[in-house]
């Protein structure tokens, strides 16, 4: 019986996580890329926008995620509908992780030597050819090594979503671990998450490596 | 390089007589690369800083012009303008007799694909292999992919690289990655290439064969190479005409023999002291400003600049010296096909005052100096 929780738990935690994580993905490359660019000397420079974006981005990052899940409650109630599971989850999770990620694509981007940058506009390349040919293959590595982290953060964020009702090993550490004192529960989930970021932060390690041509 | 290479390079139509050059197309008598009084100022946290002021310059069609100067002196700044990387403050650039100081994105992409530029830290995109980093400006115009490869191989053949297509430039040595550097910069069959101190980072031995096949495409390419150093010795290996820059102004401009033979500037000549023959350190060490003795040996500096392409006649100037003359140190260049001689001479038991032997030496070297006398 619990083993069919904790099954369903892993189930929920890979959901949540997965989900969140996709789309910090899609929304926080686009984001670190307008970071870099628009800033002072960048290719789209435009101070203003940068301005606000890094502004923006500094407001979700320095708020606590258990507090950024309680003030976005309303919003999570008008995005999904409900403020209890899964995907009610994914809402804060994804308003957390997407800033959070953004940010460490930045240093990466920020790291592309600019002699390439030069050499690439050298060569008649436009503005989004250095981008998509220069900008983002180069910081690659650094990329896939930053959103390695990114994922392990929101397994971790993941953990407290739960807590509040979300569902997930989290939620099941909690209620059987810490409510009933099961120990055997709370050690399994606890073995359960240990696997998961290793095999994760090996996974993204291992990546990168293979990526970096230098 | 192989003849389909060659066909395919329009290596065969390339460099025809450049008098008969002249006569078909009058128009290419004209500078390819113009500079009129261009300026250069950037803001400084203490204000503007000028990094250029009145640069006047004509570039030839198919030469190999180089700028020299100390770091600082703006040469970067100066190149960079050419294919815009750099907006001048002031002044205009003419390539081909169009004015680009008002290009757009469109038309500047365009330039670029008609200007070649390498680098000193070679700026190759390390995620990339060595074809993949040679494809990249025929993938970004939008070349077809069979024509793409053919033009890849061609070049990479073209500067010896056949067997590196799939490394990445970490594997690569600093003359293999200026390699594909040039292939690069070559994709698109420019008609300018910009050096930018490109073999700064290189041994001297690499530096040597870079310099080389700079030469070749050069001629062989009919390209216009125009580069940028603080080494005199790439200005002697492979320029035409050379134009000294210092504080963000032209100091000095010439033929590359001229300037090496009879350097105008402080500047020049500091530049070239590496270069030149000097006094050896024990005979600077003995050397006095007045004869102390009677047979005390007067030490005389000769310069010949043989712009009739002949040798310093050692046995007529021994004999209008008379007396003992011994060499200290000396030797002739050769550059452009003149011979640049610089000889330290020893001449002791002469019966001439030193006066009477600097004006004979005059009449055989043209610059003569007395450094002094040693005992």
């Amino acid at each position: 019986m619990w083993l069919d929780r904790l099954w369903q738990g892993v189930i929920d935690t890979f959901l949540m996580v997965g989900v969140s994580s996709l789309i910090a993905l899609i929304l926080g490359i686009p984001l670190a890329v307008i970071l870099v660019t628009s800033g002072k000397g960048g290719i789209f420079e435009a101070p203003n926008v940068n301005r606000v974006l890094g502004a923006f981005v500094n407001i979700f990052r320095s708020v606590p995620f258990l507090i950024l899940m309680v003030a976005l409650i309303p919003f999570t109630r008008l995005i999904v509908g409900t403020t209890y599971g899964v995907w009610a989850a994914v809402v804060p999770l994804t308003i957390a992780s997407t800033p959070f990620f953004a940010r460490i694509a930045e240093v990466s981007l920020r790291e592309v030597d600019h002699g390439l940058i030069e050499a690439a506009q050298a060569m008649g390349c436009r503005r989004w050819h250095i981008v998509w040919h220069v900008l983002l293959p180069e910081a690659l590595p650094g990329i896939v090594g930053g959103f390695t982290i990114t994922i392990v953060t929101m397994i971790n964020s993941s953990a407290m979503a739960g807590a509040i009702g979300a569902g997930g090993l989290g939620d099941i550490a909690y209620r059987y671990g810490y409510q009933r004192f099961d120990t055997q529960v709370m050690l399994t989930v606890i073995v359960l998450l240990v696997i998961l970021v290793a095999a994760i932060q090996l996974g993204g390690d291992r990546l990168a490596l293979r990526l970096n041509k230098r | 390089m192989t003849a389909s290479a060659q066909r395919a390079l329009g290596l065969e139509a390339a460099a025809p007589d450049a008098a008969e050059q002249a006569e078909l197309h009058p128009e290419k008598q004209r500078a390819h690369v113009r500079f009129l009084n261009l300026g250069k100022v950037y803001e400084g946290p203490q204000g503007p800083v000028p990094a250029l002021q009145g640069i006047d310059l004509d570039i030839q069609r198919g030469e190999v012009f180089g700028i020299i100067g100390r770091s600082g002196a703006g040469k970067s700044s100066l190149i960079r303008t050419i294919n815009r990387l750099e907006k001048p403050s002031s002044g205009r650039v003419l390539i081909d007799q169009v004015d680009i100081g008002d290009f757009n994105e469109d038309t500047l992409v365009a330039l670029r694909r008609r200007i070649g530029m390498i680098f000193q830290h070679f700026n190759l995109m390390s995620a990339k292999t060595v074809w993949q980093n040679v494809e990249l400006p025929l993938k970004v115009a939008g070349v077809p992919k069979a024509q793409r490869q053919r033009k890849v191989a061609e070049l990479l053949a073209l500067v010896g690289l056949e067997g590196k297509h799939e490394a990445y430039p970490a594997q690569l040595s600093g003359g293999q990655k200026q390699r594909v550097g040039i292939a690069r910069a070559l994709v698109h069959d420019p008609a300018i290439l910009l050096c930018d101190e490109a073999t700064s980072a290189l041994d001297p031995e690499t530096t040597q064969s870079i310099l080389g096949l700079l030469r070749e495409i050069n001629q062989r390419l009919g390209l216009t190479i125009i580069l940028i150093t603080h080494e005199m010795a790439v200005i002697r290996e492979i320029c035409d005409r050379v134009v000294v820059l210092e504080k963000g102004e032209v100091v000095e401009q010439g033929p590359v023999w001229q300037v090496f033979g009879n350097p105008q500037h402080e500047v020049s000549k500091t530049l070239l002291a590496p270069l030149q023959h000097a006094l050896p350190e024990d005979v600077q060490a003995r050397l006095q400003p007045h004869a102390s003795e009677l047979h005390a040996s007067v030490v005389l500096d000769l310069q010949f600049t043989g712009s009739d392409g002949k040798e310093p006649d050692l046995s007529a100037l021994f004999n209008a010296f008379g007396g003992r003359v011994s060499l200290l140190h000396g030797g002739v260049e050769r550059i452009q096909g003149h011979a640049l001689g610089h000889l330290l001479l020893a001449v002791s038991h002469s019966p001439l005052s030193a006066e009477e032997l600097l004006n004979r030496a005059r009449k055989h070297a043209q610059q003569a100096e007395v450094l002094g006398y040693v005992a």
